[in-house]
């Protein structure tokens, strides 16, 4: 086959690599056509038909995201024409859809919005019948709203082929066609993990996370409250999105100047509960490792991976580690030690997370996980709830000068920031295990064969003679992927990492949507997140958990030791077979 | 409701045994589904989970399919299906009066079923019978050339099968 075949785009000839889209050749070419429903990470669907373009010989415009390039071929992209047809397109999609973007969460944010703009529509020709219906709001995580829905397929697909749980299908026909759960079920009774997905991919507002700004405005205004805040790793390394910046600045010290500036009264930090987590799970793997626990052990810090685990994989609920979530972990510290320490009443704490990541509000609300008979997390916000209450309290976040964390619970060793992308929570566990079972220092702390956004990961290490195979899965397709190898080679893994989110929470479902050049979870941003919490970890003076003085420190004054009695009651927990049973897409893009 | 021994689920599941020995075992998922409607009269959700389990398919797309065609019946039916003819004929012969007469009689819109039980009610497009029109098919029987009052006697006259019964 060729390697190259010439073709002609808007009257100007050009060699373009055989083989792709016209599309794809087009981008290269510097034409960006128009498009909609198309996804690089996703099966080409050909359902919006906003990318036409017309081919000399054709009868009819083709659709360049499906349309292969040949030789010879002559494109015109911009004729008046096709310009033409692709407004009617749009301008028939805004018209089946609310006229209300001034009061819409996607406001200045949509792909529909820009669309319409770009296509030039200034005026709706058609006023027909236009499909009404109810948001969903029986998840704890997202909100459904199909009337905003324009069918471009983007989420059905996301769920499908990236993540493999097909929450989410087509439903009826024609005009009726409907995305929804199975039986039209509450979305949040459905085998949905909650992990956002369909939020990131979605164009419009048809799906977003369930909102709690308002709630914890009111909340921060309650004098009667001690309002505490704690935000994850990943949050910092992309709000500086919603504000313009590049991907990858670590705006850890804006974003903590800012919570206070909105009324909070202590800024801690989740990294502080990463420590904790890789203590106790660290050594829960070492206590599997000599015969005391199944292996492999799989991770638990990720609650999208938990609710799948629940729904599709219950068979693996003994291999899962009974640690709690960093973020959960940090609640009841916060709740129990800090509380006891600053002499507050935990009654009077509000406890806030700030979180990359929608599953994370179905975590709080989970029964084991309250304290006092209140949640242990009150309230949880994403990294773009928490940018739209800084920009709607009038914060000017870029220029704000830096602040620290407050003390004790916000310092973290570099062990910390990583558990925001994939590997990285396996990297941290390693380092201490590692330490706590030879008793001896790792040099090679950076473990390179699990870095990185390759769907499955595999490396070995040798502990004290111990050869452990360690593997990392991210997004819950390979995860699945990776839970069919162990179903047929129980015995090939010791120490397992399975992460919902493409990329790890770098990639979660609550991260700032992208900005006007850019595409949902386009790799190079998420790699551009992964490296400022890699830099993190670099810049750091303490890399290995156990490290941490102020981990040290609680051990001593509250938990005594690891997987001690008072861990179990305030770091652990359990995992139940949930119904109706999920059966993982075969679709799975390979 | 599913019970432990529902000897018309054991007919399902030799049915999905079957498909499952051959190739592209998906392929055969609307067959499972007729032979479901065959034995419940429409496809209970329990019984769906339990298609999805033992033939390996997400619950989601087999909701796509069952909702895709409108052979499908997601809710039970009536033990007589009425089916009113609303192709042109019958339209212009008066079946909007025999529409009426049906929906104010059983008390039920297009698509419903009646509170006992008896009757449910859809739409049809052309029964192939326009010399008789208007028609209505109530299960394998034919009635044409209806009138408000020849409909209302010939529910009454399945009423009153019902009860002998
Ligand atoms: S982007 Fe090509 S058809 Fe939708
Ligand atoms: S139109 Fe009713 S039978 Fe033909």
């Amino acid at each position: 086959m060729k390697e190259t075949v010439n073709i002609t785009i808007n009257g100007k000839a050009y060699e373009v690599q055989a083989g792709q889209t016209l599309m794809q050749a087009a981008d290269v070419c510097g034409y960006h056509i128009p498009r909609l429903c198309y996804h690089p990470d996703l099966s080409i669907e050909g359902a919006c038909r906003v990318c036409i373009v017309e081919v000399a010989g054709m009868k009819n415009y083709v659709a360049s995201c499906a349309y292969p390039v040949t030789e010879g071929m002559v494109v015109t992209t911009n004729s008046t024409a096709i310009r033409r047809a692709r407004r009617d397109i749009v301008e028939l999609l805004v018209d089946n859809h609310p006229q209300d973007c001034h009061t819409c969460e996607r406001d200045s944010n949509c792909e529909l919005q820009r669309l319409a703009f770009a296509m030039g529509i200034r005026k709706r020709h058609f006023e027909g019948e236009r499909k009404t219906f109810e948001q969903d709001l029986s998840s704890p995580s997202v909100v459904r709203d199909p009337e905003k829905c324009i069918l471009c397929g983007r989420c059905v697909r996301m769920c499908e082929e990236i993540q493999g749980i097909h929450a989410l299908g087509y439903a009826n026909r024609g005009f009726n066609t409907v995305v929804m759960p199975a039986y039209n079920m509450p979305f949040g009774e459905s085998v949905c993990s909650q992990c956002g997905q369909c939020i990131n991919v979605c164009p419009t507002a048809a799906f977003t996370e369930h909102n709690d700004t308002q709630a914890l405005f009111e909340t921060l205004n309650d004098p009667a409250l001690i309002k505490v805040v704690h935000i994850a790793p990943a949050v910092r390394a992309a709000i500086g999105e919603s504000f313009g910046l590049e991907p990858g600045q670590n705006m850890e010290h804006q974003t903590a100047a800012a919570l206070r500036r909105l009324g909070f009264d202590y800024v801690f930090d989740t990294q502080f509960a990463a420590d904790l987590t890789i203590m106790e799970e660290g050594s829960e793997f070492l206590e599997r490792l000599q015969g005391r626990g199944k292996l492999p052990m799989i991770t638990s810090c990720c609650p999208g991976w938990i609710n799948a685990l629940e729904t599709f994989h219950p068979d693996f609920m003994d291999h899962v580690s009974s640690c709690k979530s960093p973020m959960s972990m940090m609640s009841n510290v916060i709740k129990t030690h800090f509380a006891e320490k600053a002499d507050i009443d935990p009654a009077r704490l509000f406890v806030v997370s700030v979180m990359p990541c929608t599953a994370k509000k179905s975590e709080a609300v989970r029964p084991e996980h309250t304290l006092h008979g209140r949640r242990s997390t009150d309230l949880v916000i994403t990294t773009r709830e928490l940018a739209w209450m800084i920009k709607s309290a009038g914060i000017d976040f870029i220029h704000l000068e830096g602040e620290p964390f407050d003390k004790p619970l916000g310092l973290s060793s570099g062990a910390a920031p990583i558990f925001g992308v994939t590997g990285g929570v396996m990297e941290a566990a390693v380092r201490t295990a590692y330490e706590l079972y030879t008793g001896e220092t790792l040099i090679d702390i950076e473990l390179e064969a699990i870095r990185g956004f390759k769907g499955i990961k595999e490396a070995s290490l040798n502990i004290d003679g111990i050869t452990v195979n360690v593997a990392v899965a991210h997004g819950l397709g390979n995860g699945a992927r990776l839970l069919d190898i162990l179903r047929k080679a129980p015995d090939r893994y010791h120490f397992v990492e399975i992460m919902a989110c493409p990329g790890g929470c770098v990639g979660g479902g609550g991260q700032p949507y992208p900005t006007v050049n850019s595409i949902p979870l386009d790799e190079g941003c998420l790699q551009q997140r992964a490296d400022a919490l890699y830099g993190m970890d670099r810049g750091n003076t303490i890399r290995r958990s156990h490290d941490n003085p102020e981990v040290q420190r609680l051990y001593k004054e509250c938990l005594g030791r690891p997987l001690g009695e008072k861990s179990h009651e305030l770091l652990h927990t359990r995992y139940a077979q949930k119904s109706p049973q999920g059966i993982v897409s075969r679709k799975l893009t390979q | 409701m599913l019970t432990k021994d529902d000897p018309k689920l054991d007919q399902l599941k030799q049915t999905i045994d079957q498909v499952m020995q051959k190739p592209y075992s998906d392929s055969y998922l609307i067959a499972v589904l007729h032979k479901t409607q065959a034995l419940y009269g429409y496809l209970p959700e329990d019984i769906i989970n339990i298609i999805s389990v033992d033939m390996n398919i997400p619950t989601a797309h087999i909701w796509g399919v069952a909702t895709f065609y409108h052979y499908f019946n997601l809710t039970p039916q009536g033990q007589h299906r009425i089916a009113i003819c609303l192709g042109t004929a019958c339209y212009v012969k008066g079946a909007a009066q025999i529409v009426e007469t049906l929906k104010q009689q059983l008390k039920i819109d297009m698509g419903q079923t009646t509170a006992d039980g008896l009757f449910t009610l859809r739409p049809a497009r052309c029964l192939g019978a326009c010399g008789l029109a208007p028609v209505v098919m109530i299960d394998d029987t034919i009635h044409g050339e209806l009138t408000p009052k020849k409909m209302s006697d010939i529910v009454n006259k399945h009423r009153r099968q019902a009860k002998k019964k």
